[in-house]
Protein backbone atom coordinates (compact mmCIF):
# COMPACT_ATOMS: atom_id res chain seq x y z
CA UNK A 1 0.00 0.00 0.00
CA UNK A 2 1.59 3.51 -1.15
CA UNK A 3 0.69 6.00 1.31
CA UNK A 4 -0.85 9.48 0.03
CA UNK A 5 0.83 12.40 1.49
CA UNK A 6 -1.86 15.29 2.43
CA UNK A 7 -1.31 18.65 0.69
CA UNK A 8 -0.10 19.90 4.06
CA UNK A 9 2.91 16.98 3.98
CA UNK A 10 1.52 15.07 6.86
CA UNK A 11 1.20 11.07 6.42
CA UNK A 12 -2.39 10.35 6.72
CA UNK A 13 -2.85 9.17 10.12
CA UNK A 14 -4.98 5.95 9.27
CA UNK A 15 -3.17 4.17 6.97
CA UNK A 16 -2.37 0.75 8.08
CA UNK A 17 0.72 -1.16 8.58
CA UNK A 18 3.64 0.35 10.17
CA UNK A 19 3.49 4.03 10.80
CA UNK A 20 5.98 6.89 9.60
CA UNK A 21 6.49 9.59 12.00
CA UNK A 22 4.94 11.37 13.36
CA UNK A 23 2.81 8.68 14.35
CA UNK A 24 5.31 6.70 16.69
CA UNK A 25 6.84 5.32 13.85
CA UNK A 26 7.78 1.78 12.38
CA UNK A 27 9.20 0.71 15.64
CA UNK A 28 5.43 1.04 17.03
CA UNK A 29 4.22 -2.12 19.31
CA UNK A 30 1.47 -3.27 17.47
CA UNK A 31 2.59 -2.56 13.69
CA UNK A 32 4.93 -4.59 12.40
CA UNK A 33 8.20 -3.61 13.26
CA UNK A 34 7.86 -3.08 16.76
CA UNK A 35 6.74 -6.60 17.75
CA UNK A 36 3.46 -7.34 19.30
CA UNK A 37 0.97 -4.64 21.06
CA UNK A 38 1.40 -4.34 24.88
CA UNK A 39 -1.00 -7.08 26.39
CA UNK A 40 -3.27 -4.74 27.56
CA UNK A 41 -4.27 -3.54 24.56
CA UNK A 42 -4.60 -7.49 22.91
CA UNK A 43 -6.64 -8.50 25.98
CA UNK A 44 -8.90 -6.04 25.79
CA UNK A 45 -9.81 -5.64 21.86
CA UNK A 46 -10.11 -9.64 22.26
CA UNK A 47 -12.91 -8.87 24.83
CA UNK A 48 -14.32 -6.44 22.93
CA UNK A 49 -14.89 -8.78 20.10
CA UNK A 50 -16.61 -11.11 22.44
CA UNK A 51 -19.19 -9.29 23.76
CA UNK A 52 -19.57 -7.79 20.01
CA UNK A 53 -20.51 -11.86 19.42
CA UNK A 54 -22.55 -11.42 22.51
CA UNK A 55 -24.52 -8.63 21.09
CA UNK A 56 -25.38 -10.96 18.09
CA UNK A 57 -26.80 -12.72 20.35
CA UNK A 58 -28.98 -10.70 21.89
CA UNK A 59 -29.75 -9.48 18.39
CA UNK A 60 -31.17 -12.80 17.55
CA UNK A 61 -33.68 -12.39 20.87
CA UNK A 62 -34.72 -9.08 20.11
CA UNK A 63 -35.31 -11.02 15.87
CA UNK A 64 -37.38 -13.53 17.62
CA UNK A 65 -39.02 -10.65 19.90
CA UNK A 66 -40.07 -8.79 17.16
CA UNK A 67 -41.32 -11.64 14.76
CA UNK A 68 -43.49 -12.69 17.88
CA UNK A 69 -44.71 -9.83 19.39
CA UNK A 70 -48.56 -9.95 18.37
CA UNK A 71 -48.61 -13.87 18.65
CA UNK A 72 -50.19 -13.64 21.78
CA UNK A 73 -52.64 -16.69 21.52
CA UNK A 74 -55.65 -14.34 22.92
CA UNK A 75 -53.17 -13.68 25.95
CA UNK A 76 -51.98 -10.69 27.34
CA UNK A 77 -50.35 -7.93 24.76
CA UNK A 78 -47.34 -5.79 25.96
CA UNK A 79 -49.78 -2.50 26.88
CA UNK A 80 -51.41 -4.78 29.17
CA UNK A 81 -48.36 -6.36 31.56
CA UNK A 82 -45.74 -3.82 30.98
CA UNK A 83 -45.58 -0.81 33.66
CA UNK A 84 -43.15 2.29 32.94
CA UNK A 85 -42.65 3.26 36.48
CA UNK A 86 -40.69 0.35 37.02
CA UNK A 87 -38.76 0.25 33.64
CA UNK A 88 -37.92 3.81 34.74
CA UNK A 89 -36.52 3.05 37.97
CA UNK A 90 -34.26 0.05 36.42
CA UNK A 91 -33.33 2.37 33.62
CA UNK A 92 -32.30 5.10 36.00
CA UNK A 93 -30.15 2.09 38.37
CA UNK A 94 -28.45 1.10 35.28
CA UNK A 95 -27.53 4.53 33.87
CA UNK A 96 -26.02 5.70 37.55
CA UNK A 97 -24.49 2.07 37.33
CA UNK A 98 -22.62 2.92 34.43
CA UNK A 99 -21.64 5.77 35.70
CA UNK A 100 -20.00 4.60 38.79
CA UNK A 101 -18.58 1.94 37.12
CA UNK A 102 -16.56 4.10 34.91
CA UNK A 103 -15.69 6.32 38.64
CA UNK A 104 -14.39 2.69 39.70
CA UNK A 105 -11.97 2.52 36.58
CA UNK A 106 -11.02 5.90 36.76
CA UNK A 107 -10.20 5.45 40.72
CA UNK A 108 -8.63 2.07 39.51
CA UNK A 109 -6.03 4.51 37.14
CA UNK A 110 -5.25 7.11 40.08
CA UNK A 111 -4.28 4.17 42.30
CA UNK A 112 -7.10 4.98 44.98
CA UNK A 113 -8.01 1.99 46.59
CA UNK A 114 -10.70 3.26 48.80
CA UNK A 115 -12.65 4.97 45.60
CA UNK A 116 -12.89 1.85 44.10
CA UNK A 117 -14.22 -0.30 46.47
CA UNK A 118 -16.79 2.54 46.84
CA UNK A 119 -17.67 3.04 43.47
CA UNK A 120 -18.03 -0.80 42.98
CA UNK A 121 -19.67 -1.40 45.86
CA UNK A 122 -22.34 1.27 44.98
CA UNK A 123 -22.27 -0.29 41.00
CA UNK A 124 -23.30 -3.73 42.95
CA UNK A 125 -25.94 -2.38 44.75
CA UNK A 126 -27.56 -0.36 42.11
CA UNK A 127 -27.35 -3.74 39.88
CA UNK A 128 -28.53 -5.78 42.92
CA UNK A 129 -31.75 -2.84 42.56
CA UNK A 130 -32.05 -3.58 39.15
CA UNK A 131 -32.06 -7.65 39.74
CA UNK A 132 -34.79 -6.87 42.73
CA UNK A 133 -36.97 -4.73 40.30
CA UNK A 134 -37.26 -7.47 37.13
CA UNK A 135 -36.97 -9.82 39.48
CA UNK A 136 -40.30 -8.82 40.85
CA UNK A 137 -42.03 -8.33 37.71
CA UNK A 138 -41.14 -11.53 36.22
CA UNK A 139 -42.61 -13.22 39.57
CA UNK A 140 -45.34 -10.91 39.68
CA UNK A 141 -46.25 -12.43 35.76
CA UNK A 142 -45.70 -15.99 36.62
CA UNK A 143 -48.50 -15.75 40.04
CA UNK A 144 -50.56 -14.26 37.02
CA UNK A 145 -50.31 -17.14 34.99
CA UNK A 146 -48.59 -15.12 32.09
CA UNK A 147 -45.11 -17.12 32.25
CA UNK A 148 -43.12 -17.80 29.32
CA UNK A 149 -45.38 -21.13 28.59
CA UNK A 150 -48.93 -19.03 28.01
CA UNK A 151 -48.53 -17.69 24.87
CA UNK A 152 -44.94 -16.90 22.09
CA UNK A 153 -44.81 -13.29 22.74
CA UNK A 154 -44.33 -14.60 26.41
CA UNK A 155 -41.61 -17.19 25.43
CA UNK A 156 -40.14 -14.09 23.89
CA UNK A 157 -40.18 -11.30 26.53
CA UNK A 158 -38.96 -13.48 28.78
CA UNK A 159 -36.09 -14.86 26.85
CA UNK A 160 -34.83 -11.70 26.06
CA UNK A 161 -35.32 -10.07 29.40
CA UNK A 162 -34.22 -13.17 31.27
CA UNK A 163 -31.02 -13.35 28.83
CA UNK A 164 -30.33 -10.06 30.14
CA UNK A 165 -31.32 -10.12 33.38
CA UNK A 166 -28.77 -13.38 33.40
CA UNK A 167 -26.04 -11.14 32.13
CA UNK A 168 -26.33 -8.81 35.22
CA UNK A 169 -26.30 -11.54 37.62
CA UNK A 170 -23.41 -13.37 36.60
CA UNK A 171 -21.76 -9.19 36.11
CA UNK A 172 -22.53 -8.42 40.02
CA UNK A 173 -20.45 -12.06 40.29
CA UNK A 174 -17.87 -10.83 38.33
CA UNK A 175 -17.62 -7.36 40.03
CA UNK A 176 -17.41 -9.25 43.66
CA UNK A 177 -14.59 -11.12 42.44
CA UNK A 178 -13.17 -8.14 41.07
CA UNK A 179 -13.41 -6.51 44.74
CA UNK A 180 -11.91 -9.13 46.57
CA UNK A 181 -8.52 -9.32 44.24
CA UNK A 182 -7.85 -6.27 44.51
CA UNK A 183 -8.43 -6.50 47.75
CA UNK A 184 -5.91 -9.32 48.31
CA UNK A 185 -3.74 -8.80 45.28
CA UNK A 186 -3.81 -4.87 44.90
CA UNK A 187 -3.90 -3.40 41.67
CA UNK A 188 -1.52 -5.99 39.68
CA UNK A 189 -1.68 -5.56 35.64
CA UNK A 190 -3.33 -8.43 35.39
CA UNK A 191 -6.12 -7.76 37.76
CA UNK A 192 -6.34 -4.19 36.50
CA UNK A 193 -6.92 -6.18 32.71
CA UNK A 194 -9.93 -8.12 34.59
CA UNK A 195 -11.01 -5.08 36.22
CA UNK A 196 -11.00 -3.25 32.32
CA UNK A 197 -12.88 -5.91 30.85
CA UNK A 198 -15.52 -5.77 33.64
CA UNK A 199 -16.13 -2.18 33.03
CA UNK A 200 -16.23 -3.02 29.14
CA UNK A 201 -18.84 -5.78 30.05
CA UNK A 202 -20.52 -3.53 32.20
CA UNK A 203 -21.24 -0.63 30.11
CA UNK A 204 -22.30 -3.00 27.06
CA UNK A 205 -25.32 -4.38 28.98
CA UNK A 206 -26.40 -0.86 29.42
CA UNK A 207 -26.28 -1.08 25.57
CA UNK A 208 -28.52 -3.47 25.41
CA UNK A 209 -30.70 -2.45 28.27
CA UNK A 210 -31.55 0.89 26.25
CA UNK A 211 -32.49 -1.45 23.19
CA UNK A 212 -34.65 -3.71 25.74
CA UNK A 213 -36.40 -0.64 27.66
CA UNK A 214 -37.29 1.33 24.32
CA UNK A 215 -37.82 -1.68 21.62
CA UNK A 216 -39.51 -3.64 24.21
CA UNK A 217 -41.20 -2.09 27.01
CA UNK A 218 -41.86 1.46 25.49
CA UNK A 219 -43.23 0.31 22.43
CA UNK A 220 -45.15 -2.54 23.99
CA UNK A 221 -46.71 0.20 26.13
CA UNK A 222 -47.89 2.33 23.26
CA UNK A 223 -49.29 0.13 20.64
CA UNK B 1 -1.84 15.73 18.82
CA UNK B 2 1.17 14.66 20.23
CA UNK B 3 1.09 10.82 19.96
CA UNK B 4 1.87 10.12 23.07
CA UNK B 5 -1.19 8.73 25.08
CA UNK B 6 -0.97 8.75 29.13
CA UNK B 7 1.01 5.72 29.34
CA UNK B 8 3.25 6.64 26.83
CA UNK B 9 4.36 3.50 25.24
CA UNK B 10 1.80 2.97 22.35
CA UNK B 11 -0.50 4.67 19.84
CA UNK B 12 -3.34 1.79 19.38
CA UNK B 13 -5.93 2.11 22.49
CA UNK B 14 -7.41 -0.54 24.15
CA UNK B 15 -11.69 -0.23 23.99
CA UNK B 16 -12.65 1.58 26.72
CA UNK B 17 -9.64 3.63 27.87
CA UNK B 18 -10.17 6.83 29.22
CA UNK B 19 -7.31 9.13 28.23
CA UNK B 20 -8.02 10.71 25.40
CA UNK B 21 -5.85 13.29 24.15
CA UNK B 22 -3.53 13.22 27.30
CA UNK B 23 -7.10 14.20 29.32
CA UNK B 24 -6.67 15.00 33.58
CA UNK B 25 -8.59 12.88 35.54
CA UNK B 26 -10.65 15.32 36.58
CA UNK B 27 -11.58 15.74 33.11
CA UNK B 28 -11.64 12.11 31.95
CA UNK B 29 -14.36 11.67 35.28
CA UNK B 30 -16.27 14.84 33.70
CA UNK B 31 -16.50 13.36 30.33
CA UNK B 32 -18.30 10.56 32.19
CA UNK B 33 -20.46 13.14 33.43
CA UNK B 34 -21.58 14.63 30.64
CA UNK B 35 -22.05 11.23 29.04
CA UNK B 36 -24.31 9.98 31.66
CA UNK B 37 -26.04 13.84 31.27
CA UNK B 38 -27.34 12.87 27.66
CA UNK B 39 -27.76 9.25 28.09
CA UNK B 40 -30.72 10.75 31.11
CA UNK B 41 -31.82 12.88 28.26
CA UNK B 42 -32.18 10.93 25.59
CA UNK B 43 -34.01 8.72 28.01
CA UNK B 44 -36.11 11.10 29.64
CA UNK B 45 -36.85 12.25 26.11
CA UNK B 46 -37.98 8.50 25.08
CA UNK B 47 -40.21 7.95 28.37
CA UNK B 48 -42.45 11.37 27.93
CA UNK B 49 -42.89 10.88 24.54
CA UNK B 50 -43.68 7.40 24.61
CA UNK B 51 -46.89 8.77 27.51
CA UNK B 52 -48.57 11.51 25.83
CA UNK B 53 -50.08 12.56 22.90
CA UNK B 54 -47.95 15.62 22.02
CA UNK B 55 -46.48 13.37 19.04
CA UNK B 56 -48.34 12.51 16.37
CA UNK B 57 -49.14 8.49 17.02
CA UNK B 58 -48.29 6.16 14.27
CA UNK B 59 -44.41 8.05 14.70
CA UNK B 60 -43.41 7.50 18.29
CA UNK B 61 -42.02 3.80 17.43
CA UNK B 62 -39.93 5.35 14.76
CA UNK B 63 -38.68 8.18 17.55
CA UNK B 64 -38.40 5.60 19.84
CA UNK B 65 -35.61 3.80 17.36
CA UNK B 66 -34.06 6.83 16.62
CA UNK B 67 -33.94 8.10 20.27
CA UNK B 68 -32.79 4.00 20.89
CA UNK B 69 -29.80 4.17 18.47
CA UNK B 70 -28.86 7.73 19.34
CA UNK B 71 -28.27 6.62 23.06
CA UNK B 72 -26.25 3.60 22.20
CA UNK B 73 -23.94 6.03 20.34
CA UNK B 74 -23.66 8.15 23.43
CA UNK B 75 -22.97 5.03 25.22
CA UNK B 76 -20.38 4.05 22.96
CA UNK B 77 -18.60 7.37 22.61
CA UNK B 78 -18.62 8.25 26.21
CA UNK B 79 -18.74 5.18 28.33
CA UNK B 80 -16.76 2.42 25.78
CA UNK B 81 -14.90 5.30 24.49
CA UNK B 82 -14.90 4.45 21.38
CA UNK B 83 -14.10 7.28 18.79
CA UNK B 84 -12.91 7.88 15.57
CA UNK B 85 -9.28 8.42 15.69
CA UNK B 86 -6.54 6.74 14.31
CA UNK B 87 -5.54 4.78 17.48
CA UNK B 88 -8.93 3.47 17.47
CA UNK B 89 -9.08 2.22 13.98
CA UNK B 90 -9.55 -1.96 15.11
CA UNK B 91 -12.03 -1.39 17.37
CA UNK B 92 -14.39 0.64 15.11
CA UNK B 93 -13.64 -1.58 12.31
CA UNK B 94 -14.95 -4.67 14.71
CA UNK B 95 -17.88 -2.31 15.91
CA UNK B 96 -19.36 -2.12 12.42
CA UNK B 97 -18.77 -5.35 11.52
CA UNK B 98 -21.15 -6.53 14.18
CA UNK B 99 -23.21 -3.39 13.48
CA UNK B 100 -23.52 -5.33 10.32
CA UNK B 101 -24.24 -8.35 11.71
CA UNK B 102 -26.90 -7.35 13.74
CA UNK B 103 -28.51 -5.46 11.11
CA UNK B 104 -28.55 -8.58 8.89
CA UNK B 105 -30.01 -10.59 11.51
CA UNK B 106 -32.96 -8.30 13.11
CA UNK B 107 -33.94 -6.73 9.70
CA UNK B 108 -33.60 -9.73 7.74
CA UNK B 109 -36.06 -11.33 10.36
CA UNK B 110 -38.43 -9.00 10.47
CA UNK B 111 -38.71 -8.82 6.48
CA UNK B 112 -38.77 -12.27 5.63
CA UNK B 113 -41.08 -13.42 8.26
CA UNK B 114 -43.35 -10.22 7.70
CA UNK B 115 -43.50 -11.15 4.04
CA UNK B 116 -44.14 -14.89 4.73
CA UNK B 117 -47.19 -13.58 7.20
CA UNK B 118 -48.40 -11.21 4.29
CA UNK B 119 -48.68 -14.47 1.68
CA UNK B 120 -49.95 -17.15 4.06
CA UNK B 121 -53.60 -17.70 3.88
CA UNK B 122 -56.28 -16.35 6.32
CA UNK B 123 -56.96 -18.71 9.44
CA UNK B 124 -60.36 -19.27 8.48
CA UNK B 125 -59.85 -20.73 4.61
CA UNK B 126 -56.88 -22.91 5.84
CA UNK B 127 -59.54 -24.83 8.22
CA UNK B 128 -61.62 -25.14 5.47
CA UNK B 129 -59.53 -26.75 3.59
CA UNK B 130 -58.17 -29.17 6.14
CA UNK B 131 -62.08 -30.28 6.09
Amino acid sequence: MTSVPFSSGEVDPYRHGPRAEPYRGPDAPGHGGGGAAPKRVVVAYGFWIFLLSDIVLFSCLFASYAVLVNATADGPSGHDIFSRGSVAIETACLLASSFTCGTASLAMEARSKLWFYVAMAVTCLLGLGFLFLEANEFIGLVSQDYGPGRSAFLTAFFSLVGCHGLHVSVGILWLLTMMAQVFAKGFRPDIERRVFCFALFWHTLDIIWVAIFSLVYLMGVVS
Amino acid sequence: MTGHDAHGQDWDRAPGEEYINGLGMGQAFALYGVGLFLAVLLTAVSFYISGTGIVWKPSIPVALVVLAIAQMGIHVVFFLHITTGPENTNNVMALGFGILIVLLIVVGSVWIMNHMNHSMLPMQQIMQMQR
